[in-house]
């Protein structure tokens, strides 16, 4: 072999190796981004049943949509695996909550009503952005997971294939507005 | 005396709450008090002359299922209303703890109240939560029922304080004679099952698991569904191809055609997995003098008398199902003896019978604490 032909083939193998070790860094720079973006999802769905529970024992309301949403957001905050269930129940009983007749007009002008619906419009608003950025993350680390150089080298390592997470978070009535409104209101 | 029941489930909708207060209303009418029901329903639906309307009941997500309740400021106007016009004697709400028209009406009554509780519920926790908004309108109730021990047991341990023991009731005389279905229940034996198909505590997914077993060896062998909601598509798939054409589904029937269904078969089962407080499926079986199969929950022993009015099985158990059915469908002669025995053990759930237990409650709450007002 040659001076020459050696310097080529080591050159290429440098380069092969720089180009790995670049992948295995997007991966992981992957995988960080999906972390950040669980964590967010769970503040999100614990802030939203927080402040539900906050609702359902303000007082504001009466006893029997109190019960209702007291139940409903328990059951999301305590369900340690499989939450899918109980968070889609919460998203349900807010929705059937809110989309009763006058509801607003009822509560206006009670003490803290206002502060109260406010801030679980924005709570629910934040678990409906902060899944669809994590489903994004989700479906960016299975692409660059499943490409054959991150198969061949197991460059993902020991980290766990993500999943989505598919809840019921539209807050829209039913038949009001569709899934694809991208901020979906609790009520008009 | 003038009474006031409150239903907290859609009247529309059969279930276990509405047939018991829709009995409980037609027997203290015979016994000569007058009646008024409060139910979610709308405001044109066909409803009997004692039911009021409180407006269309809103499907939510409630103890583990779907249900229908009316909530919110503007159902509570409407049973103010209705307890103004009514001018009771005494106010019996059905299971206040349920998030609905019972719950609101102990929230905006005053005076002599009397609370019914059906179900068993073993979701403690959620009803935890629930509590300190429970506590002050369930603290008005000066007179507490339970209709098993299973419901008097949740009462006890999650709401506290005590509850008097008077099982839930039917029309026994209604149950008691009825033309079997065309074709029933033929000469290889018929098995039948009532309830919600897709309600997997009613225990349908175990009794379609045990099916087969039977089928095997019997080639006439037919099961009778009779499911209140539910896909039969959905049903089907769960049995091997072979036995698919010897399951008979009728969906949702009329009540006349839940007594002849009831007189259709063999043997009718009830595997149900649990939730059930009363198990009034069972009673309705046992007055039609159908041989009964059951999953030993705690309130279908008692219904059944420890096992002399029907037989029990391991609950959830498909293969000990299969096994007891199999003894029954093989011994005519003990399908008619527990047949008989199921006949007496019936007369205790007669309504006129527990009506009368009933008015004594009333009639125990009534005279301390005058008539009932609206307080809010």
């Amino acid at each position: 072999m040659t001076p020459m032909t050696s310097i080529i083939v080591i050159a290429l193998v440098a380069c092969v190796g720089v180009y790995i070790s670049w992948r295995a860094g997007r991966l992981d720079r992957l995988h960080a981004r999906l972390e950040a973006a669980r964590f967010a999802l769970d503040a999100a769905l614990v802030r939203r049943s927080s402040v539900a529970l906050e609702l359902a024992s303000s007082g504001l309301l009466d006893p029997a949509t109190s019960v209702l949403l007291a139940g409903a957001a328990h059951d999301a905050r305590s369900a340690q695996s499989a939450r899918e269930m109980p968070e889609s129940d919460l998203t349900r009983a807010l929705r059937a909550v809110f989309s009763q007749p006058d509801f607003r007009t009822l509560l206006a002008g009670r003490e803290g009503a206002e502060e109260l619906l406010g801030e679980l419009e924005s709570a629910s608003h934040q678990v409906f952005l902060a899944r669809k950025f994590y489903n994004d993350a989700v479906a960016a680390t299975l692409a660059a997971r499943r490409r054959w150089l991150a198969v061949m080298f197991r460059l993902a390592g020991r980290a766990p294939a993500p999943e989505f997470f598919e809840i019921d978070d539209s807050l829209a009535p039913a038949g009001e507005a569709g899934p694809g409104a991208d901020l979906p209101h609790l009520t008009s | 005396m003038r009474v006031g029941l409150v239903c907290p489930y859609d009247w529309e909708v059969p279930g276990g709450v509405r047939e018991h207060i829709s009995g409980l209303a037609e027997a203290l009418i015979e016994l000569g008090h007058e009646v008024s029901v409060i139910a979610p329903a709308d405001d044109d639906a066909e409803l009997p002359y004692y039911v009021v309307p409180a407006g269309r009941a809103v499907p939510v997500p409630y103890n583990g299922s779907v249900a229908r309740l009316a909530f919110g400021f503007l159902s509570a106007g409407r049973v103010r209303r209705w307890l103004k016009d009514g001018d009771f004697d005494v106010l019996h709400v059905h299971e206040p703890a349920a998030p609905s028209l019972s719950l609101l009406a102990c929230w905006v009554a005053d005076g002599p109240i009397v609370a019914t509780m059906h179900a068993a519920m073993p979701r403690s926790r959620a009803l935890h939560a629930a509590q300190p908004i429970l506590a002050s309108a369930l603290e008005k109730i000066s007179g507490r029922i339970a209709v098993a021990e299973a419901a008097r047991s949740t009462l006890v341990e999650h709401l506290g304080g005590d509850a008097v023991l008077i099982p839930n009731g039917l029309h026994v005389r209604r149950y008691e004679k009825a033309e079997p279905l065309p074709g029933f229940p033929g000469r290889g034996g018929t098995l039948g099952f009532l309830g919600r198909m897709d309600e997997p505590r009613k225990g349908l997914d175990i009794l379609l698991e045990a099916f087969p077993l039977l089928a095997a060896e019997r080639p006439e062998l037919r099961l009778l569904i009779a499911g209140a909601s539910g896909d039969a598509d959905d049903v089907l798939p769960k049995v091997p191809a072979q036995y698919r054409d010897r399951i008979v589904i009728l969906g949702r029937v009329s009540d006349a055609d839940r007594i002849r269904m009831l007189h259709s078969v063999d043997v009718f089962c009830a595997p149900n997995t649990g939730g059930e407080s009363f198990g009034y499926v069972l009673v309705e079986a046992m007055a039609a003098g159908a041989p009964i199969v059951a999953s030993e929950l705690d309130a279908f022993r008692q219904v059944l008398r420890g096992g002399q009015a029907g037989e029990l099985f391991p609950t959830g158990d498909a293969a000990a199902l299969a096994a007891a059915t199999a003894k029954l469908l093989d011994d005519p002669a003990h399908r008619a003896s527990l047949s008989a025995a199921a006949s007496v053990a019936v007369r205790e759930f007669d309504w006129s019978v527990v009506a009368r237990d009933v008015v004594r409650v009333y009639q125990a709450v009534a005279p301390a604490t005058g008539r009932v007002a609206v307080s809010l």
